[in-house]
């Protein structure tokens, strides 16, 4: 009990100094604005005024949290096991693609069965965009943070090319994007909103995450590779099968996020359906220190940033850059800061 | 002079002339008093022993000595002048180079770069011409020969400490420091060692012996400082000594000898455990091969092999894990040929094994105990498809576990890289033998373990063997393997040279086939 | 079909300058045992700085100066992180990208249509005349001909001064180089900071002589591609050059293709870089293995 005590006191207490030490990076980007002219005050009051000053906004943080948190379990999930997946914006666009194919094939299906199959084939194409990096990594030793990396390149402009030539929708005037989708395959969206039934899925991956970690052995097997390699091959863990598994899974939950993205707030696949949601999502993962929990926190996090950095640009004129900095600052804070936990504890 | 107090002890043994002097030396760390309040002296051309069994701060004077750490308190002085040594920079600088057990040598460069390396005012363009000739002076006047373009990776463990003490005498430095010179030397190899060291001391050079060896000891060293518990327990020439007197001072009042273990009666039908059979496996680069190894363990046996460490130990448990396909022969365990199981297989068919290194190969550090505790036993403890872990309950049968043993473990919920190593070393032991494996292969069981917890880990094998397990005890330490083992298989490069009953042999019969047959070639000193 | 030859030979050596640069930049950084994947970013911050100082003074040189100094200063950013504060050396990388990526799109915007003096072409006097072959490797811009001359300039530091050896030694075995009597810390420092001058230089080309042009996230993963360039050349100085003029090649074989017309998917060939990246290492990913410096065996194979 007492040992449970201190467990969870030394990790709210790592949070509050994270916390305390994310403050930094605002302080950071403050000077850099008064640098350029600009009042930072202004600005994050507009951050916080446009992301959560109106219901609009804090709806559009959800939306944005959704992929987010995909996402970030998408690269969680294989950082767990010592695997760097910068990939879901690649594997999201994959998923994307695979839904993208199966809602232009079979445009007649009834929507309680074409639904569950564009999800079914949501996760097979992130599946497929993240076990190609794995198997790369198995087989042959590629470094799979350089594989996924350029993976995203390839897929995001294999996107481009089927949305301005086999996809493209012939009444689109020259516009990049596919023919609208089907009703039937369309994603609910609540409450007036564009908060979608992704959430349900973001949801259950992160209960999902946390439980296989926590409770199953297939979690026991996954951390004990995270934490010693050497003796979790001694152990007979196969780590190779963990490796193909835990990208292709985490590859399946970007791929989700594409699906989501498409079905429910573009109804068609374009270019610049994510913005950088992959690419935040590993973000979110990082800040999150792997844990579902935080997971859950940073990307409502980074919802409001993101949510913010729109209306910045839009009241204020300033770029939407401004809220990157302020993110791969904090990125940056919480990797010094491992150091030294690590070291104290 | 039998009986000895506790207080330190200091024959007249002044030295003329002393080079280095340590006073007063206090060094501590959480928990631990390392050094306590070191006095040491050497003069120049003499060899002084420091004598300690593992733990007794031998090594962490010499990191104080080489600017490793620094000292709570006390003084260091070369030549009469006092000295701060905050890096080993500043050692080199003050003339003193180490020879350490593991070699600082990179194994990618040539031996004329790892050579240049450690040349002070070293040119800003690398002159081999230069290198070479002092190599080839060097070679001539003490025996020290070393091919400069061979890669170091390619070299054997006898030419690699050539190349180290080179590098220390190309540097200047005056004082030389061996820590455990001889632990990767083969016999034969050893005696070459003395004779460099001793050419070495008659040109003027202060030789710092760090053993725990009696023998080597009393052969090698001019005066001998005896370690215990991080003090001085005295110094003595070594003329003036013997090795009862040293084995006294080194252990205190107790007996030294090593205790043997009464052996269980045989079962009557010794039933073959494991089986290896005509193992061959091609030796690549850092890694021996295997030629045609056979051998058996019975249940109710402990087989030992002995060997100097890299000679394909490592290699047989591979094989006999699943981890090493071999490119002959074949591995059986009671008659099933399990040449070609998975690791995974082998483990769950009741194999159980202690690794080299228990904290790098053997645990998870960030996990806790009761979670590496299973770590062997995934399937007993998360059974079926695995998707409940019941950790309470786990942790209960754990517990359970612990007290049948009599042990005590830390804290159940502590993350094992939070204990010691000898904590670690213990939470194996009791994992794996508490599995009741039906063999267990266990790699230097006793490393780094205090005497009590070496006792405690013999008695866990004798009893684990009484209660009919097969056991494969690897070790370099002859004492311990002759206490243990029913049965001894020796290796040499990769092949058994030598398969003995206990009592049919001896400690020197052993120690001759364990370094080929005492055939004198890597470290006999080249013509001049 | 000699035309071609000779559009992608010399157009390789200047689409391959940029590539070499970071390469070799690369090379020198993992030499010494770290890996920097902000790179990428750090040929973002010379782009960006070397383009907004040459659009103020209208002094190239003066610019390709400011890209030096940026990457360094990104670079030593990673420095700080990996070697000071032990940070993990991906993740530090990825975040100077993250964060350059930031800076240069805040910092560059009101640059995106700027005009600027690009750096002048500088034709070898005698050598550019000799037909053919001048035009091909003669007559280009001042930083093409950096280049390839410091990629043997690095390899003869490295292998046969002191300093080279000092940093190959810290790349190999930290521990020994301290015990040497070296400072790790302070070279890793140096080889870092050096790296992120050529990623720095690598961005000046990019954007004062290449694209003449500020386009937000302009280096378009060539940092990466840098990152698995230095595998295929086995950490050797000498064979950089020979894998950026295939890449080189590759971004001129693909201008020319769209410019002839050639009826084949412009994103397809934007592909070709990183899809022929991934061959690479598919192909050389594991036998290369045996040359990389000692120290970055952890970072690269984390879990194996």
């Amino acid at each position: 009990m007492v040992a449970l005590a201190r467990v969870i006191d030394s990790r709210v207490l790592v949070q509050l100094r994270l916390l305390g030490m994310a403050g930094l990076a605002f302080v950071v980007v403050g000077a850099f604005l008064v640098l350029f002219g600009k009042n930072p005050l202004l600005a994050y009051a507009e951050i916080f005024r446009g992301a959560l000053g109106t219901s609009y906004g804090a709806s559009e943080v959800i939306v944005r949290a959704i992929p987010l948190m995909l996402c970030a379990v998408a690269t969680a999930l294989p950082a767990r096991m010592g695997l760097v997946n910068v990939g879901p914006e690649g594997q999201l666009h994959a998923g994307a693609l695979a839904v993208t194919w199966g809602a232009l094939t079979f445009g007649a299906l009834p929507r309680p069965v074409f639904l569950p199959a564009l999800v079914a084939l949501g996760l097979l194409g992130g599946a497929i965009g993240a076990f190609v990096p794995a198997l790369l990594r198995v087989k042959v030793g590629v470094n799979e943070t350089i594989s996924t990396l350029l993976l995203n390149y390839v897929i995001v402009l294999l996107v481009e090319h089927m949305v301005r030539g086999p996809w493209k929708d012939p009444m689109s005037f020259n516009w990049p994007y596919t023919p609208e989708f089907p009703d039937a395959a369309r994603l609910s969206t609540y409450w007036g909103t564009r908060i979608h039934a992704g959430l349900w899925f973001a949801l259950a991956a992160i209960l999902l995450f946390y439980f296989t970690l926590r409770f199953t052995r297939w979690g026991y097997e996954l951390r004990v590779i995270g934490d010693n390699p050497e003796a979790a091959g001694r152990a007979g863990i196969p780590i190779g099968r963990y490796t193909l598994l835990a990208m292709s899974i985490g590859g399946a939950l970007a791929g989700l996020a594409g699906m989501a993205e498409i079905c429910a707030i573009q109804g068609r696949l374009r270019p610049g359906i994510s913005t950088g949601f992959g690419y935040t999502g590993f973000l979110v993962s990082w800040l999150a220190l792997h844990h579902p929990l935080g997971i859950v926190v940073m990307a409502i996090l980074l919802g409001v940033l993101s949510v913010g950095g729109d209306s910045i640009q839009i009241s204020l004129g300033l770029p939407y850059a401004t809220v990157n900095i302020i993110t791969s600052l904090i990125f940056f804070i919480v990797l010094g800061s491992r150091f030294r936990r690590r070291a104290t504890a | 002079m039998r009986r000895l107090g506790s207080g330190a002890r200091h024959l007249d043994c002044s030295v003329t002339g002393v080079y280095l002097r340590l006073e007063g030396i206090t060094k501590s760390f959480p928990g631990i008093l390392a050094n306590s309040n070191i006095h040491l002296e050497v003069g120049r051309g003499e060899i002084l022993a420091l004598l300690g069994e593992n733990g007794a701060g031998k090594s962490t004077l010499m990191k104080v000595l080489y600017g490793f750490y620094r000292p709570d308190a006390g003084t260091i002085s070369i030549d009469g002048r006092p000295v701060v040594l905050d890096s080993p920079s500043d050692a080199i600088r003050a003339g003193i180079g180490m020879v350490f057990q593991s070699f600082m040598l990179i194994p990618a460069f040539s031996v004329a770069e790892n050579i240049a390396l450690a040349l002070p005012r070293l040119g800003v363009w690398l002159d081999s011409g230069q290198i070479r000739e002092r190599l080839r002076d060097l070679a001539s006047r003490y025996g020290l020969a070393a091919d400069a373009d061979a890669k170091v990776w390619q070299l054997s463990g006898g030419e690699q400490q050539r190349v180290e003490i080179l590098k220390l005498l190309v540097s200047g430095a005056r004082i030389l420091i061996l820590d455990e010179p001889t632990s990767v030397l083969a016999p034969h190899e050893v005696d070459g060692l003395f004779t460099v060291l001793r050419t070495l001391r008659d040109d003027g050079y202060t030789i710092v012996f760090i053993t725990h060896k009696l023998r080597e000891v009393m052969a090698i060293a001019d005066r001998i400082t005896v370690l215990r518990k991080g003090s001085v327990v005295g110094t003595v020439p070594r003329d003036g000594t013997s090795e009862e007197d040293l084995a006294e001072m080194l252990v205190g009042l107790r007996d030294v000898r090593a205790t043997s273990f009464s052996r269980a009666a045989q079962a009557s039908e010794a039933r073959t455990v494991l089986s290896v059979d005509d193992v061959s496996v091609r030796g690549e680069r850092g890694r021996a091969g295997l030629s045609h190894v056979s051998l058996h363990v019975d249940a109710g046996e402990i087989g030992g092999v002995a060997g100097v460490t890299g000679n394909g130990q490592s290699e047989l448990g591979e094989v006999v894990l699943g981890r090493l396909s071999p490119d002959h022969g074949h591995v059986y365990l009671e008659d099933v040929d399990v040449t070609r199981w998975s690791t995974a297989k082998i483990l769950a068919h009741g194999v159980g094994v202690i690794p080299e290194d228990p904290l790098r190969m053997g645990v998870a550090p960030g996990l806790t105990v009761t979670e590496n505790m299973v770590l062997n036993e995934r399937r007993r403890f998360m059974p079926g498809a695995g998707l409940y872990a019941d950790w309470r309950a786990i942790r209960r049968a754990i517990e359970a576990r612990i007290e049948n043993f009599g042990l005590a473990i830390p804290r159940l919920t502590l993350p094992v890289g939070t204990l010691s190593g000898g904590n670690v070393q213990r939470l194996l032991l009791l994992r794996e033998i508490g599995r009741r494996p039906k063999l267990l292969v266990a790699f230097y069981p006793t490393r780094g373990l205090d005497i009590a917890a070496t006792r405690m880990a013999h008695d866990l094998l004798v009893a684990a063997r009484n209660a009919g397990a097969a056991i494969l005890v690897v070790s370099e330490d002859l004492d311990e393997l002759f206490a243990l083992c029913d049965r001894l298989v020796v290796f040499s490069r990769g092949t058994v040279v030598g398969t003995f009953k206990s009592g049919d042999v001896d400690a020197v019969e052993v120690g001759l086939r364990m370094t080929g047959g005492g055939k004198r070639e890597a470290w006999s000193p080249s013509p001049a | 079909m000699l035309g071609l030859l000779y559009a992608v030979v010399g157009g390789g050596i200047r689409a391959g300058t940029p590539i070499l640069y970071a390469t070799l930049g690369e090379v020198i950084a993992e030499r010494a045992g770290i890996v920097n994947l902000g790179v990428e970013g750090a040929i973002l911050a010379g782009a960006c700085a070397g383009f907004i100082t040459t659009a103020h003074t209208q002094n190239p040189w003066l610019g390709i100066a400011a890209a030096a100094l940026a990457g360094g200063a990104a670079s030593l950013v990673h420095a700080f992180m990996v070697v000071t504060l032990r940070a993990n050396q991906i993740a530090s990388g990825l975040a100077l990208m993250f964060l350059c990526l930031g800076v240069t799109s805040f910092v560059g915007r009101p640059y995106v249509a700027v005009k600027i003096n690009a750096v002048p072409q500088l034709a070898i006097p005698g050598l550019s005349d000799i037909p053919v072959v001048g035009g091909l490797f003669f007559q280009h811009d001042a930083l093409v001909y950096g280049a390839y001359l410091l990629a043997p300039l690095i390899w003869i530091v490295l292998t046969f001064t002191k300093w080279g050896l000092a940093l190959r030694a810290v790349g190999e075995r930290p521990d020994v180089a301290f015990a040497a009597g070296l400072s790790p810390a302070a070279i890793q420092y140096a080889a870092v900071v050096a790296g992120g001058i050529l990623a720095g230089l690598a961005g000046a080309h990019l954007s004062l002589a290449y694209a003449r042009s500020w386009v937000e996230g302009m280096s378009n993963g060539r940092g990466f591609i840098a990152v698995a360039l230095v595998i295929f050349a086995t950490w050797h100085p000498l064979r950089s050059v020979v894998g950026a003029l295939v890449f080189g090649a590759v971004f001129a074989l693909q201008l020319q293709i769209q410019a002839r017309g050639v009826a084949l998917s412009p994103y397809f060939l934007d592909m070709t870089p990183y899809l022929l990246t991934l061959a690479g290492l598919l192909l050389w990913g594991r036998t290369r293995r045996y040359a990389m410096p000692e120290a970055l065996k952890s970072v690269f194979e984390g879990v194996t």
